[in-house]
């Protein structure tokens, strides 16, 4: 089939796309040292953290914007990105939240009021530079989690957040994350105590509503000895012509025998099919396995953003802790996504395993690039890797990179790729059993996609299906 | 004699891939409750005139006219000649990774279910449908819940083409050598499963090269395909020559 025909049957359209006009209060354009701490100021953020931020800045304004990719990345004029807007009337209590706002979550499926809240799963919801709303706080506490904006956690818990905050992704680790530590606005922190398995599945979603401000939240996830959470964030974007910017910084720590499952559906508006409009999502998330048996599990459905960088990592600290990393990311018309993991070994027989599948179609162009390092210490250490990547046309490009570390050498690693094309006969079966050609790219692509689906959460296993464009009734395992 | 309703007439039908003629004035009409057996050696055209039937649109230039139910056969889309009951059950079906059986054949079921609006089956519902449709074909359950067609063996794969042939509950069934690489006794299951479960009013086109399966049918007619053309049609005594002399027999009365 040709490239042209394809794209006729992908559905690009975004239904997350919608503007809403709030009356926002918000800080000039562009990010100096007043405007750093005109913020922490603003924020009444206790003088340790303050510092930090200045001192990111100073550092960010040495630091050069990355040139090791491949891609023509636009120039980002950060002069001209609002780095704080947040709705007028914000207030945290659900009474009296501008109720323009709940709407705006009630449209993306994400209602906060009490009656309609969702049944299994507690929600930070973060719109432009602030966190509107936690649901099941109260509830959550009693079992021994918590579950906060980042503001708030800053505010009540700062032992806590002074004691991991930036300890496993540094302030300045790079470009982005020392822009993000300088000038952060909100984000969700969650603390999970000794022996205690979450009751929720605790979400965090994203929104950018405003068409020149960018986004800089930081999620702190601390999973303590026997604990276990599963967390799972969302994200979506109206669509504008401007791009926007998004530079996130995720750091998860869990101690023995404590597990997260960190799971990603991101769906910002990426772009039409000119190639204009779009978030550049550029992120830094890293997770510290750092007691014995710990586990980390990442797994992301990346599908939207003009721009993705994003290498979701593990440090494997603890002896015998376990890294897992399962990725799928779509992109179409001119979405450019980079992305992959990190897994480094320290620890005695530590365990890794990595999943990726990329899909491209139109003009997109669509990486994996991973590396794994077994340093001299990781004796007995294993590490399993799959690097799937689907072509659905001619002129879309994959690329695979996988870098090998290996200084130990008891450890083994494994590593397999695979590219494939859609298949004609494999269509023309499915037309002949009845079955529209949309669905049937929809069910070639799905099963491609089965190893990562199954692996989100159920409530957003569905969610992540029609987020491929996949518009059958389908059901997952 | 009653008039039989008419199913599938083809007439006058030339098909070309490249400057390669392939069929060369085609005729062929079945009608309802019709067996029709189509032999014919390697390279006639037989499984290009199945696909063709099927809506493969992978040809150059084709000429005559195929009538389906009344209607003009090249105006269907692929998928519309299968939801009005034109069924092929592939020589070489594909394998589709990830996807197990179980969702598959849910979902060709459900889709009929929509056309006729019908009321759809949920994964628990379609169970109870497909176990008992399992059984006399002889496949269980294991094989429900491995992805398509991967890694099963010859005769599993053609089982399957059958169990989907019932579901789907066609008009029209074309089998593309069902038999071929299949031993004597999943041959036997396979024909007393098609008798056992087709709807009693459909039809069937069979091609094969294997003449052994015609005692398992009662079947109308046999024709003999040869250099694009059907060039004897006939009874038994058709395949009686076949077997004695081969298709030599045949080429020698078009000489």
């Amino acid at each position: 089939m040709k490239s042209s025909e394809i794209s006729n049957y992908l559905d690009t359209s975004y239904k997350y796309g919608f503007i809403t006009e709030i009356e926002k209060e918000f800080f000039p354009k562009g990010i100096n040292s007043s405007i750093v701490k005109f913020l922490a100021l603003k924020k009444k953020e206790p003088k340790y953290l303050s510092l930090n931020r200045l001192k990111s800045y100073k550092f960010w304004k040495q630091m050069y914007f990355p040139n090791w990719i491949e891609y023509d990345i636009p120039k980002i004029t950060f002069s001209d990105i609002q780095y704080y807007s947040i709705p007028k009337k914000n207030s945290s209590s659900l009474e009296e939240i501008n109720p323009e706002i709940l709407e705006v979550f009630t449209k993306l499926g994400i209602p906060l009021s009490e009656q309609k809240q969702l049944a299994n799963v507690a929600i930070d919801a973060v719109f432009d530079s602030v966190s509107i709303s936690t649901t099941y706080k109260e509830k959550l506490a009693k079992y021994g989690v918590i579950f906060s904006s980042i503001s708030l956690a800053i505010k009540y818990y700062l032992k806590l957040v002074k004691k991991f905050f930036g300890k496993v992704v540094s302030l300045v680790d790079n470009f982005f994350t020392a822009l993000n530590s300088s000038i952060f606005s909100d984000g969700s922190f969650c603390y999970i105590g000794q022996n205690i398995k979450s009751p929720l599945e605790l979400s965090s979603y994203f929104r950018i509503n405003d068409k020149s401000s960018g986004q800089f939240e930081r999620t702190l996830i601390i999973a303590e000895n026997n604990s276990e959470v599963s967390y799972l964030e969302g994200c979506t974007a109206p669509e504008y012509k401007e791009t926007q910017l998004h530079a996130a910084v995720v750091e998860l720590i869990t101690f023995k025998n404590g597990i997260i499952k960190y799971s990603t559906i991101q769906n910002w508006y990426g772009g039409n099919s000119q190639g204009f409009g779009g978030i550049y999502n550029l992120v830094t998330k890293r997770g510290l396995c750092s007691g014995k048996l710990s586990k980390i599990l990442w797994t992301q459905v990346e599908v939207g953003s003009s721009i993705t960088w994003k290498y979701p990592s593990c440090i494997l600290l603890g002896e015998e802790s376990i890294g897992e990393f399962f990725s799928v990311a779509l992109t179409k018309n001119f979405q450019q996504a980079d992305t992959g993991t990190k897994m480094y070994h320290l620890g005695k027989k530590t365990k890794s395993k990595i999943i990726s599948k990329g899909i491209s179609s139109d003009f997109s162009q669509n990486s994996y690039r991973g590396l794994v390092k077994f340093s001299k210490t990781a004796f007995f250490s294993r590490n399993f890797s799959q690097c799937d990547s689907f072509l659905l046309g001619d002129y879309c490009t994959v690329f695979t990179y996988p870098y090998l570390d290996v200084y130990n050498k008891y450890s083994i690693i494994e590593h397999e790729a695979k590219i494939s094309k859609l298949n004609d006969d494999q269509l023309f079966y499915l037309q002949q059993r009845g079955i529209s050609i949309e669905s049937a790219i929809g069910i070639i692509i799905n099963g491609f996609c089965k190893d990562i689906l199954v692996m989100l959460p159920l409530e957003f296993a569905l969610e992540a299906n029609k987020l491929l464009s996949l518009k059958l009734e389908y059901n997952i395992g | 004699m009653n008039q039989k309703k008419n199913i599938l007439t083809i007439s006058n039908f030339k098909l070309f891939i490249g400057n390669k003629s392939i069929l060369n004035n085609l005729n062929l009409s079945i009608n309802e409750n019709e067996i029709h057996i189509l032999m014919g050696p390697n390279g006639s055209g037989k499984t290009t005139l199945s696909k063709f039937l099927t809506g493969y649109s992978d040809y150059t230039f084709f000429d005559g006219s195929i009538q389906y139910l009344g209607n003009n056969l090249s105006e269907l889309s692929t998928e519309n000649r299968a939801n009005e009951g034109l069924f092929l059950a592939f020589q070489y079906p594909p394998e589709i990774p990830g996807v197990t059986n179980y969702d598959f054949l849910r979902i060709i079921y459900n889709q009929k279910q929509k056309i006729l609006n019908k009321t759809e089956l949920t994964p628990i519902d379609f169970f109870e449908h497909i176990i008992p449709l399992c059984k006399d074909l002889k496949i269980s359950q294991e094989f429900l819940m491995r992805n398509f067609n991967d890694g099963f063996s010859g005769g599993e794969k053609k089982k399957n083409e059958i169990l989907q042939m019932v579901l789907l509950d066609p008009k029209l069934i074309i089998l593309d050598e069902i038999d071929s690489g299949l031993d004597r006794d999943a041959i036997k299951i396979i024909f007393e499963y098609i008798n056992k479960y087709r709807n009693k009013n459909s039809s069937l086109l069979i091609i094969t090269h294997n003449p052994k399966i015609l005692q398992y049918l009662e079947f109308t007619k046999v024709h003999i395909l040869l250099n694009g053309n059907i060039i004897k049609t006939g009874g038994f005594d058709i395949v009686e020559n076949l077997e004695l002399y081969g298709y030599d027999f045949f080429t020698n009365l078009i000489e």
